[in-house]
């Protein structure tokens, strides 16, 4: 493997995104309801270990578990680590200790951060207490983070609470990006730059000889690397094909219209395309097919007919 | 059923662990290692009983990514395979079950990663859980040095201490040819307090694979098989808060199952990405300064994310192989602070039996 990219290999930002929508069971929807109401649930076990922030079932035992209790907003750090560089997305922009907390009346600890001048300011076993967000609307950043405050521990156990509040929180989105750099290495490249010339190029297998378009480096029959470039097309011959009714969301191809396999000659997988320039309904298999490119497209927009006879069943049966 | 048969690590191969791999795809990254893999027992690809791969489709940002690096297994005609989204040493797990049910005589097994198209610390956020935790976005690197300061409050190891298991691993990765980062290598600046640079593990891409072999079949194949003695593979609360994080409870019960505590191992590939964790992982296991822990350097020379773990368990059967152990422990992590852990304990058979 060379670690130098070479200087036409197609590089291009990817990125991931997704709101992540969860609904909340009964445990979850109280104790993120009481964030927004500035109070803090746990929830009890049969041992009577109070589990902060709480879960639906014992983490020993594998019980459910329903008994909710209140907490208090002051609490203990058990464990911390001083971030100098915060990252996208974490929660404050400055640096930042990360922590685990065990509030008041609780016996496990919560993972948030903390806001203080520099790690010389956090300890583990410090005091500290929430801060809460102004906003707030049901979500773990309902606590904008923990400040030091020093007081003694509460004693005693945990309240009771009924969980029940005004207006139940029962979902949550979460949004998720990631960010990448994506390259398709170094076949799909190749088979991408020569499209930009509006030509079809494939890869042969050494071994079986087949030419697989789009080339991916490996031929799947032989578990080898494909290397031998081969132009393919730009005619090809309609090996199967579906006739699609329903409109795609943001795509301007009125319906119904055919979507088909298409063996390029030279080819031995069929790539797919939609297939323009006839009738929906006298699209049939064996219909010879040439690709049609519209200015500024990387790929041919659509197939249509070549007027040719069609071709044998016999000369595509091998590549439906 | 049949009666449990004797299964083994035949071979190994891995390859070059790398910082970036752009040129190219996963496909055109793992094929030489499998053809390695393959060469090494004279098999081809329509020899192999069952395939089994691990890999991550967050890390490739794409849907369904293990299916294109099918193609360099030689998937068609169609053969027997399966997926694990997770390291590459749980799919050896669900070989090795297969091979023990009699359903196939000999498996394959590869892994890989490529870490440099995203942000590996931002990616593994999202296997957090999506309530408590993920919004507050919580990198690799943070939670592991939080497990690192829980264990200097305990008075169970100081940065120095730390310091030391990362120079140790990166000055045995000098014999690995495959490693990223080896030889002295400075501490560097905090990346989040108490962990240093040379704490954690080095970003990069990487494949590894193995083939098992059932019984007279492994004999044929290999001159001294790494017969797997037992594997087993626990999981801790899934809540770090409930956790003691200075312990490993889930390695401790996989290790007993497995038959690690039965005989003294005399080496052992831990899968510690982070110098904190070998600490842990040592308590945990009950090793000594008689063991030798991480020959090959381990993950803090080469942590291909989703293949380190299964090269843990390839580099262990390699000393077999080449006759420098005869009873060694290899261990796999995945998800944040050592959440689950799976420990095997390979043998090699006396040179004159």
């Amino acid at each position: 493997m060379s670690t130098a990219p070479s200087p036409d290999l197609l590089i291009a930002p990817l990125v991931v995104e997704f709101p992540f929508t969860r609904s909340l069971g009964p445990v979850q929807s109280a104790f993120l309801t009481g964030l927004r109401e500035r109070t803090v649930l746990g929830v009890k076990a049969a041992d009577g270990t109070v589990l902060v922030p709480p879960v639906e079932y014992d983490p020993v035992t594998a019980e459910e578990i329903r008994d909710l209790v209140e907490v208090g907003d002051t609490g203990t750090v058990t464990t911390w680590a001083w971030n100098p560089v915060p990252r996208r997305d974490q929660p404050p922009a400055q640096p930042f200790a990360w922590v685990l907390v065990r509030l008041d009346g609780a016996d496990t600890a919560l993972l948030h951060v903390l806001d203080a001048p520099g790690p010389e300011a956090v300890r583990t076993g410090m005091r500290v207490r929430i801060r809460w967000a102004e906003e707030r609307t049901g979500a773990i950043t309902d606590i904008a983070c923990f400040e030091q405050y020093e007081s003694e521990p509460a004693d005693g156990r945990a309240a009771a609470h009924s969980g029940e509040f005004a207006n139940l929180v029962t979902g949550i989105v979460a949004p998720a990006r990631l960010d990448y750099t994506y390259s398709p290495g170094r076949a799909q490249t190749a088979y991408i730059n020569a499209l930009a010339g509006r030509k079809t190029v494939g890869e042969r297998c050494p071994l079986c000889r087949k030419v697989y378009v789009p080339p991916r480096g490996a031929c799947p029959t032989c578990g080898v690397a494909t290397d031998e470039q081969v132009e393919v097309g730009p005619r090809g011959t309609v090996t199967t094909f579906c006739i699609v009714n329903i409109k795609a969301k943001n795509l301007d191809i009125d319906v119904p219209y055919v979507y088909a396999h298409i063996a390029l000659d030279g080819a031995d997988l069929a790539l797919h395309g939609r297939i323009g320039q006839i009738p929906y309904d006298q699209v049939r298999m064996g219909l010879r097919v040439e690709p049609v490119w519209r200015d500024g497209s990387r790929h041919p927009d659509h197939y249509r007919p070549t007027g040719e006879p069609d071709a044998d069943y016999d000369a595509y049966k091998e590549l439906l | 059923m049949p009666d449990a048969r004797d299964v083994a690590v035949v071979a190994f191969a891995q390859s070059d662990h790398l910082r970036r791999s752009d040129e190219f795809s996963e496909v055109e990254m793992v094929m030489p290692v499998l053809h390695e893999v393959l060469r090494r027992t004279g098999l081809g690809t329509g020899d192999i009983g069952f395939t089994c791969s691990g890999s991550s489709d967050y890390l490739a940002g794409r849907a369904f990514s293990f299916t294109m690096t099918l193609d360099g297994v030689g998937a068609w005609p169609p053969i027997s395979e399966s997926h694990v989204e997770m390291d590459g040493a749980w799919a050896l797990y669900e070989a090795w079950v297969k091979l023990l049910t009699g359903e196939a005589d000999t498996a394959l097994v590869y892994a890989y990663g490529k870490s440099s198209p995203g942000q590996v610390r931002d990616v593994l956020t999202r296997q957090l859980d999506p309530y408590y935790l993920a919004p507050l976005w919580p990198d690799s690197v943070a939670l592991a040095a939080l497990q690192a300061q829980a264990l200097i409050d305990a008075g169970i190891a100081d940065e120095p201490a730390l310091a030391g298991i990362a120079a140790r691993s990166r000055s045995s990765a000098a014999d690995n040819p495959h490693a990223q980062l080896k030889g002295s290598i400075p501490s560097g600046q905090y990346v989040v307090q108490p962990l240093r640079t040379g704490d954690c593990p080095p970003v990069g891409d990487g494949a590894a694979a193995v083939i098992l072999a059932a019984g007279d079949r492994a004999r044929e194949l290999c001159d001294r098989p790494a017969w797997i003695r037992g594997i087993d593979h626990s999981i801790e609360a899934h809540s770090l808060g409930v956790r003691d994080l200075t312990d490993s409870p889930s390695t401790r019960l996989a290790a007993e199952r497995a038959g690690a505590f039965e005989r003294p191992v005399d080496t052992a590939e831990l899968h510690a990405p982070f110098s904190s964790q070998e600490v842990v992982l040592r308590r945990a296991l009950n090793l000594d300064d008689r063991v030798r822990v991480n020959p090959s350097g381990g993950a803090l020379a080469a942590n291909p994310v989703m293949a380190a773990g299964l090269i843990r368990l390839g580099e262990a059967a390699a000393r077999i192989h080449r006759g420098e152990s005869d009873r060694a422990l290899a261990h796999a992590t995945s998800g944040p602070c050592l959440q689950q852990n799976l420990v095997a304990v390979l043998e090699g058979e006396a040179y004159d039996a």
